[in-house]
């Protein structure tokens, strides 16, 4: 039972984890807080669906189409939408204010148009459902896919941001924009890159989540706040901050799931969120807030 | 007071007294009408009340809302009518300040991802509560109130919530509340208690709209947390002041009642696409209207005085 949870959590927390990296991106780089995040997640499990069911394409091999497809659609989202919000921000309070209510509405957008075209059921598809022998327990062999999935893409992403010249560019906006353009470093376009690689992880991770969960068009609003609170807890634009609290906050889940209701994981996530804002608001790994 | 103000007043009062005696001209369909553009009137403007001059977005007034529909549900029975209100209004205040308490004293944006899940938060609560409990989902309401009777209390809960912001308006607290919106650290620096009087207008606004909850709770007779914490009722307060324009006493008015009819049309016409249109106009709102349409219009008027004299003087040399 112990060892069934705590694999089931880091499941979980695994694809926590690689949907949070996404959001940290947006937001501790390209500085926008989006809202619509967890339905770009939603999007992309109902691509997943499409291409597996109608087309016959495994979610694995077809994310070589979805990663592609949600970095496509933040980098154009990022150029019309949310360029003219940064240019006429007077400061950074500003930009977030705005940057809320347009994802807010962009949220109500995107989640009509799934409504529209794939119902209000849920949706879910079998793929690779079979049982694996792993330290005495049995998992499903798609879970497990996906807890190794998300761990090579954020591994992969860590890779990128501390290993390259590029990765490095983009870790020093997040630190700081006003000093980043005078080491030759060009905001806008790393905060457009940010912006796009987050909607790549949103879409890896709905994809992700659509081989081992059922979900709904209107389920994005879970996913976008558990990707917050693991943001806050694992500190800004940190990306290890944000995969070890999300493999955090899926074991916590899981356990409370398992051991006390399935119906209260949200307020095991609130009282978690609610520790951090009165203990460390500015996150588990983060430095303290002066 | 000058005489500016006391005309002022009086037309509120009359307007008010002439309000009331719309149910006695317009049939039962024009009742319910004006029940549901009144309630978002009052919703509006108890959201701008707080949000407006301090720029901390909440988006959680339909857990406030739910929750005093909720309240008057699971109480009509066992409590008399007005007591049932007073009851609601206590809870919703409870959890504004125990939300409040939490998140009020950090930066904005911790408390507008507090409040973005909030609703959803405690509809899953209220739902596992009932499931174990109770044992029951969704109840019926019975209580003896006319649609008339609905649509004066929110009348009068609407005049209410105007008097407040009025007065806030031009009270120390309102001017505190400016300072906090401007700059937080000059408010700190000139002495402000900014998480008290955050606090305290949080705490009132979420009181009038936990009232709007509970007030409008017995006209759907069956109420479960799925109808009661319906998040497209957060959306639609959170357009409505930001088109009329937050930082007005008037504003918040001016965006409900169109937005309101519109909506009214949109939902019957095309009720599987209204959310896209929805989302559409707002994030239009958003991009043109930043601060309202009444500000925009401001600017124009006093943009085009300004051009007036100028254009004269050039045409006379």
């Amino acid at each position: 039972m112990l060892v069934t949870a705590l694999l089931s959590g880091l499941v979980l927390g695994g694809t926590y984890a690689l949907v949070a990296m996404g959001l940290t991106l947006q937001y501790g780089i390209a500085r926008i807080m989006n809202l619509a995040y967890g339905e770009m997640i939603i999007s992309a499990a109902f691509l997943a669906y499409v291409i597996y069911t109608g087309y016959g394409i495994n979610p694995v091999l077809g994310l070589l189409i979805t990663i592609p497809a949600g970095f496509a659609f933040g980098y154009v989202i990022y150029g019309v939408m949310m360029k003219p919000l940064v240019a006429r921000a007077r400061d950074k309070a500003s930009l977030e204010i705005d940057s809320i209510l347009a994802t807010f509405g962009l949220l109500f957008v995107i989640q009509g148009v799934l409504l529209v075209t794939f119902g209000a059921n849920f949706t879910s598809y079998n793929y690779l459902n079979v049982a694996v022998e792993l330290f005495g327990t049995n998992v499903a062999a798609n879970r497990l896919l996906a807890l190794v999935l998300a761990l090579t893409v954020g591994g992969a992403l860590y890779l990128l941001l501390t290993r390259t010249l590029w990765g490095t560019a983009l870790r020093a906006v997040a630190v700081s924009p006003a000093s980043a353009p005078l080491v030759g470093i060009d905001v806008n376009k790393a905060a457009r890159y940010a912006f796009a690689i987050g909607g790549g992880l949103a879409a890896a991770g709905g994809v992700v989540i659509s081989m081992y969960q059922t979900f709904t068009a209107t389920s994005g609003v879970v996913f976008t706040m558990k990707a917050l609170i693991v943001v806050i807890m694992g500190g800004v634009g940190n990306v290890v901050g944000a995969l070890s609290a999300g493999l955090i906050l899926g074991v916590v889940e899981t356990f409370v799931a398992t051991y006390v209701d399935p119906g209260l994981t949200l307020a095991a996530t609130y009282g978690i969120f609610l520790a951090v804002l009165l203990w460390r608001p500015s996150g588990l790994f983060g430095r303290r807030a002066g | 007071m000058n005489g500016k103000t006391i005309l002022a007043i009086a037309g509120f009062i009359a307007t008010i007294a002439a309000l009331a005696f719309v149910p006695f001209v317009v049939g039962p369909y024009g009742v319910t009408l004006m029940i549901g553009m009144l309630g978002y009137v009052v919703l509006a403007t108890a959201w701008a009340l707080f949000s407006g001059p301090t720029r901390y977005v909440s988006l959680a007034t339909v857990a406030f809302f739910g929750v005093g529909a909720y309240t008057v549900a699971v109480f009509s029975e066992s409590i008399p009518y007005p007591l049932l209100l007073l009851v609601a209004a206590g809870i919703g205040l409870g959890v504004a300040l125990v939300v409040g308490i939490a998140t009020l004293r950090l930066a904005g944006v911790y408390f507008v991802i507090f409040t973005f899940g909030l609703a959803e938060l405690i509809r899953q609560l209220v739902t596992w509560y009932e499931v174990n409990v109770t044992g029951t989902l969704g109840r019926y309401i019975f209580l003896p109130i006319t649609p008339e009777g609905i649509y004066w209390q929110l009348l009068a809960l609407a005049a209410i919530t105007f008097a407040i912001a009025w007065w806030i308006g031009r009270s120390r607290i309102g001017l505190a509340l400016r300072v906090i919106g401007d700059d937080e650290v000059v408010a700190v620096h000139c002495g402000i208690n900014i998480t008290g009087v955050k606090l305290a207008l949080f705490g009132l606004s979420c009181t009038i709209i936990t009232l709007v909850g509970a007030i409008q709770a017995p006209r759907w007779t069956y109420v479960e947390p799925s109808i009661a914490f319906n998040p497209t009722i957060s959306f639609l307060t959170l357009i409505m002041a930001l088109l009329g324009g937050a930082h007005r006493l008037t504003g918040p008015l001016l965006g409900a009642v169109p937005l309101f009819l519109m909506f009214e049309w949109l939902s019957a016409n095309f009720p599987n696409h209204y959310s896209i249109f929805l989302g559409l106009i707002f994030i239009a709102i958003v991009f043109v209207l930043p601060r309202g349409v009444l500000a925009f219009i401001e600017e124009r008027w006093t943009l085009w005085r300004r051009n007036e004299p100028v254009s004269g003087r050039t045409a006379d040399e």
